[in-house]
């Protein structure tokens, strides 16, 4: 990792190869700067390794102590008791509140960014707002609410509540996306005799994939690990990070971090695999 | 098909008449099923919080039977009990807000001026930045409460080099606590920072330079004011979750000086089953913080970041 980012110092100073003492001066900071950045990387992925590290840990119940490597927790995954259940739930509710709130934001997006009209200050504020409003009182007002209409909580007000906040953050990806299309794509197609539905679906639509699909796999991070707003809104229906916060006072089986290192694995190997693609296909393209 | 037809009509019919009135109803159509669910689960909500926090007991009822009332009272009594939390909630998220500062810019700096031109090595680090995201919150909270435990590694090293009183411990501290929020919301920080500086083009800091501005100097005058819409949302993004974040204090704090009012919301709401304390916290915290941004966005001249 420093050797990384040492390479990344020497390319800028590459570009001066005479040495004022004022270079010398920019060669301290050459060295400071990617130091501290790779101690701060440190601090960030320090309490990750540890939670994969614990997935091999030889532990019973409580996986607090290193006890020696062990393969049993990945061979057994659905070994601890409701691990699997929580994991299932979770996988239910980020997929279902992702949909909707994919669906939902984008269209709003698109709305707020191809469209003048009177209230759009207002919506603006009204995607703002539950974006600086503390999980803590969303969840609060959320179960006023449902405690008011005497909803039984369960699957259908987590999902609702989490395609709440999902939304914004759809919203604002998104938006990004269809504000940087030229519109001048679509004119064309017009030009070319498509119809507006044509022009949408074979323009507008495969242009914004990448702005929707990204929203969309924020929308997923932040469902499957929300702990809060769940919290207020799930009764006795159990998600994967609950599951963990509730047994953490009597000691969370390593399943669970197996479970955790198997959701990070593959999230890596989906975002390392989109970056790759995108690398090979701008070389492709630069080379053209 | 009215949305395609929608779409079409704003790019087709910029200049003429009729398609535009269609186009006027197209953005109701876009707009409804999004703004009428934020209408239902946010507006609504809210007003309902608003209600539940002026609710009186249900006078020789069970404990957690309220009936409507306009009780402002709740709100006095809630601040009178709870003001300690409240305050040591915003300042423990400044803390916070702070220290991803410190940590995060640097980080983004690198990623951002350093990796320049180099996409593979920036991908990677921009993974790096976001891969605590893809392991559980809880867990990670977990592992360093583990980290900083008082027979782990870093409490034995600073023993040992008596840059920690023997007797000092750091688990169950205001330093812990501070600690888990500006390592769990880091990367709030450190992405739109990346964004800000991803967008400086590389030959005004050649300007500076051939200017004879120091670093330091080109810094100052050039980067950082550069910058500052990114770390006007980091900054943001980092304060508001942890403000109300009760997570970190209950699992890395203690009972006595770590309280945050996000502990207290919930304990008031699921174990003495007190709503209108619990909604009246919410509200002064939702009030407060609104404020606090609104302020901090007109001061630091941002206002389209909205």
């Amino acid at each position: 990792m420093t050797a990384v980012l040492d390479r990344a110092g020497e390319s800028t100073s590459a570009h001066a190869p005479v040495r004022t003492p004022r270079r010398a001066r920019r060669r301290l900071g050459d060295v400071i700067v990617p130091v501290f950045a790779a101690l701060a990387f440190v601090y960030l992925l320090v309490p990750v390794a540890y939670t994969v590290v614990f997935s091999f840990n030889d532990a019973g119940k409580t996986n607090l102590v290193w006890q020696g490597f062990t393969l049993e927790n990945w061979q057994n995954p659905c070994g601890a008791p409701q691990v699997c259940e929580a994991f299932a739930n979770s996988l239910q509710v980020g997929v279902v509140s992702t949909i909707i709130a994919t669906a939902l934001g984008t269209l709003v997006a698109i709305a707020l960014v191809r469209f003048r009209f009177r209230g759009r200050a207002t919506t603006n504020l009204l995607i703002f707002l539950p974006m600086s409003t503390p999980e803590v009182v969303l969840g609060a007002a959320l179960l006023a609410q449902f405690l008011t209409l005497r909803v039984p909580l369960g699957f259908g007000t987590v999902v609702a509540a989490h395609v709440l906040f999902c939304i914004s953050f759809v919203v604002v990806t998104v938006k990004a996306r269809v504000a940087g299309l030229d519109p001048a794509l679509e004119e064309a197609a017009a030009d070319l005799y498509a119809s507006p539905w044509q022009a949408f679906w074979r323009v507008t639509f495969p242009l914004l994939v990448p702005g929707i699909a990204a929203a969309a796999l924020l929308a997923f991070s932040l469902s499957f690990d929300d702990f809060i707003v769940t919290s207020f809104t799930s009764g006795s229906y159990t998600t994967f990070p609950k599951f963990v916060y509730v047994s953490a006072t009597r000691g969370i089986p390593p399943q669970a971090n197996v479970i955790s290192s198997f959701m990070f694995v593959l999230a890596l190997v989906i975002v390392v695999l989109v970056q790759v693609l995108g690398y090979a296909r701008s070389k492709r393209l630069g080379a053209r | 098909m009215s949305i395609a037809a929608a779409l079409g009509d704003s790019v087709a019919g910029v200049a003429a008449e009729p398609p535009r009135r269609r186009a006027r109803r197209a953005h109701l159509v876009l707009l409804g099923p999004g703004v009428v669910y934020l209408v239902l689960f946010f507006v609504v909500p809210v007003g309902a919080l608003l209600a539940t926090s002026l609710y009186v007991p249900v006078p020789g009822g069970d404990v957690g039977e309220y009936q409507p009332a306009f009780h402002w009272q709740n709100y006095v009594d809630a601040l009178a009990q709870f003001w300690p939390a409240l305050l040591r909630s915003f300042w423990f998220a400044f803390l916070a807000t702070l220290a991803a500062l410190v940590i995060g810019y640097p980080m983004a700096y690198v990623i951002a001026v350093r990796a320049r031109g180099r996409r593979l090595l920036q991908g990677l680090l921009l993974v790096l930045v976001v891969a605590p995201f893809f392991t559980s919150f809880i867990l990670r909270t977990i592992a360093w409460k583990q980290i900083l435990a008082d027979d782990a590694f870093v409490v034995t090293a600073l023993h040992v080099l008596h840059l920690l009183p023997a007797d000092a411990r750091l688990t169950a501290t205001p330093f812990a606590v501070v600690s888990g929020l500006t390592y769990n919301f880091l990367p709030f920080m450190v992405l739109p920072i990346f964004a800000a500086l991803e967008r400086l083009d590389s030959r005004l800091l050649e300007a500076g330079a051939d200017l004879y501005a120091s670093p330091a100097t080109t810094f100052r005058t050039v980067t950082w004011p550069l910058s500052l819409p990114g770390v006007v949302a980091g900054t943001l993004l980092v304060f508001i979750p942890a403000a109300g974040d009760y997570v970190n204090a209950s699992l890395l704090g203690n009972n006595t000086n770590t309280t945050m009012i996000g502990q207290v919301i919930d304990a008031r709401f699921f174990k003495v089953l007190d709503y209108p304390t619990a909604a009246s916290l919410s509200v002064v915290l939702m009030v407060a913080i609104l404020l606090l941004v609104g302020a901090y966005i007109r001061r630091s001249g941002t206002e389209d970041l909205l």
